[in-house]
Formats: C-alpha cells, structure tokens, sequence
C-alpha cells in the first residue's frame, strides 16, 4: 500500500433524486398541472385540510392526491371521501417520500387529465425538506395547538417550504395562541414569506387561501404558454 | 411515533425520524462508485454539509458505520466540513454568514434576506485514497 492521497470528486449526494425531481416538475408544466406538496408534524390536521381543499376545489377543478404514509393506508380512506382519485404511497421504515416514489405512483396516471395534484408528504418536520418532489409549491402546516416556536424549532423545512399555513384557528383562544408571535417566527426563518390562517373544520380563511391556489395555476399555465 | 431504523439499533435515539442512514448509503455508494472507477482503496470520504440542508451531522456519522458494514469501505471515517449560511444582504450589498438558521437578517444591519448563496451543500468534494496493490 502506498501514502494516501486526496482526490477531489465533487458530487451531490442527492443528485440522483434532484434529476428525477427535475424531470417530474418539466412533466407537471407541460401537462399543465400545479403539484401542491404539504408537510406538517404528525397530527397537525394534514389530512383533514387536504380532504376540504380536495372537496371545495373539485366542482370547478380535476383534483388528486398523493399521500405518503409510513405503514397504514388509513389517510388515503379519509381523503377518498372527496371523491378525488386518491393513491397511497406506503413509505415502510421511511421517514419521508422521494422523487422516485412520486415518478413510480403516477406511472399509470394521465396527468393531462387533472389540474391540481396534492402531495401529502410523511407527518415530519425534518427528512422531507431535503427532497425536491418537482412540486410546485411546497406548503408547510402548523396548526395553533403546537405552538408559535415552531418555525424556530424547525427553520429548515420552513425555509424550504413556500407558504406557511396556520390552522385550526378555531382553536387559538382555547390555547392561547399568539399570533404575532408566531408571525414573526415564521417570518424570522423566511422572510417574505405568505402566510394563510385558516380552520378546516369550520372553514374560515379556506376561500382565501383556495383563490390563491387558483391564481397560482391560472400563473403557472400562462408562463407555461409563453 | 415514526421509527426508520431497527428496533434497538440505537437509530431510535433520534426520534426514529431519520433519513441520515439512506443518506449514508447514498455517500457509500458514490464513494464506491469512485473507488471502482479509479481503482484505489478509500480511507476517508470528505463531505460538505450546509447548516440548511436537513441532514444532524450526529445521526449521519452513527449511519455512516452502519452504511459502510460488508462494503469495501468498512473501517473508512466520514470526515464531515459544516458550511454556514450565507445570504446575501441587500442593504449592505454584501454576502453575510448568518450565526444561526432562526435568524434570516443581515448580522451586520439587520435587515431580512431570503437571498441564499451557501448552506444547503450535501456534498462528497474529496476521498482519502491509497492505491491497490496489483
């Protein structure tokens, strides 16, 4: 055996699912489709905000899901409900969904038949931020109960995230939620960033936030077109 | 409760949310990858990681020795270089080191920026080789 020597390489570890994220999000815009991706922590209400968003944007738009789970297939029987084509991505031991496992669930699926496809990422504020789903908007759900630090305690997924939600609003008397200081948490991880408050379960601040879906479609389709 | 790795693995201690051992294999493979293509022995991989780029440097050096286990890189080091996050400031013009992820503003004036240039690096830049013998 000779000395050891340093040889520069220079390769990004997760090339392998940028590449496939990259392809997918070209894939999307050409089919004129906007991928909503959505991650929150366990028990944030994901799954019923995506039910409500599924079934107010459905008698005007072609909607479906996506929804990533570690074991059971119990959120895809929750979301089916809406009526939405629906189809579970059963993660196993993992922690978070990849570009590979979006390309393999819509392998049968004709995307030019849809204009809005939801992703409900694996409850977990930590593994999904590394991945590039090729969404075109990535949301992140914090909902009044778990607190106004939780940007502070989590900035990297919220940095990587677009939009901030802030729901169960029905709920921030009760807890003692402090608006602003979660505004500013929000806004120290990201500045800049647009921030939704809004209750699923009584439907405040839903059409706000369901017309700036719209517009970010209606958006994407005419730069698409250009 | 989401739990990634074994049970009693010692992977548990990270809330089981963890994706730093699918990390490591992605780094032992592309050192593997390395290794062949110039036929040497790796003793060390070096890997950049940015302060934004999701990964607990704790969890992936544990990962990283469960990664490598019946690899030819068994008994390699992860050597890890942490890389801050530089913004750059509109105010001042300038690109700035923020001293910590919670605080997207200017350490300087102040003033909030979105504007990223550094931090979110997950990258192997350099293998500590030794050549095999013929």
């Amino acid at each position: 055996m000779s000395e050891p020597r340093l040889v520069e390489v220079r390769r990004n570890v997760l090339k392998q699912n940028d590449i496939i994220a990259r392809a997918l999000r070209e894939r999307f815009r050409e089919a004129g489709i906007f991928v909503v991706s959505l991650v929150s922590s366990p028990g944030a209400g994901k799954t019923t905000f995506l039910e409500k968003t599924l079934t107010q944007l459905q008698p005007r738009y072609r909607v479906a899901a996506l929804v990533g789970d570690l074991a059971t297939e119990n959120d895809a029987v929750r979301l089916a409900r809406s009526k939405a084509p629906v189809k579970q991505i059963t993660t196993g031991t993992l922690c978070h969904l990849e570009a590979a496992m979006i390309e393999n669930a819509l392998a049968d699926w004709d995307l030019h038949e849809l204009d809005f496809l939801f992703i409900e990422n694996v409850g977990n504020l930590v593994c999904p931020s590394s991945y590039d789903l090729g969404e075109s908007l990535r949301l992140v759900l914090m909902s009044v109960t778990e607190g106004e630090d939780k940007p502070l305690k989590y900035p990297t997924i919220f940095n990587s995230a677009d939009v901030a939600i802030v729901s169960k609003i029905e709920l921030a008397e009760a807890v003692e939620f402090d608006w602003e200081t979660a505004r500013k948490s929000i806004q120290s991880v990201r500045p800049g960033m647009q921030i939704f408050r809004l209750s699923a379960k009584t439907g405040e601040g839903m059409d706000e936030y369901l017309t700036f879906l719209t517009q970010q479609l209606a958006e994407q389709r005419t730069v698409a077109h250009t | 409760m989401t739990r990634s790795g074994p049970v009693g693995s010692g992977l548990e201690l990270w809330g089981g949310a963890m994706h730093e051992l699918s990390i490591a294999m992605s780094i032992v493979d592309a050192a593997l990858e390395e290794s062949r293509q110039r036929g040497v022995q790796v003793s060390a991989v070096h890997l950049r990681l940015g302060a934004l780029s999701g990964v607990v440097k704790e969890a992936l050096l544990f990962s990283y020795q469960m990664a490598c286990q019946d690899t030819p890189l068994q008994g390699s080091r992860l050597i890890v270089e942490d890389v801050p996050v530089v913004v750059f400031c509109p105010q001042c013009n300038e690109p700035r080191t923020l001293p910590s992820v919670q605080s997207f503003a200017c350490p300087e004036c102040g003033a909030p920026t979105r504007d990223i240039r550094q931090g979110k690096e997950l990258e192997v830049f350099a293998l500590e080789v030794e050549e095999v013998a013929p």
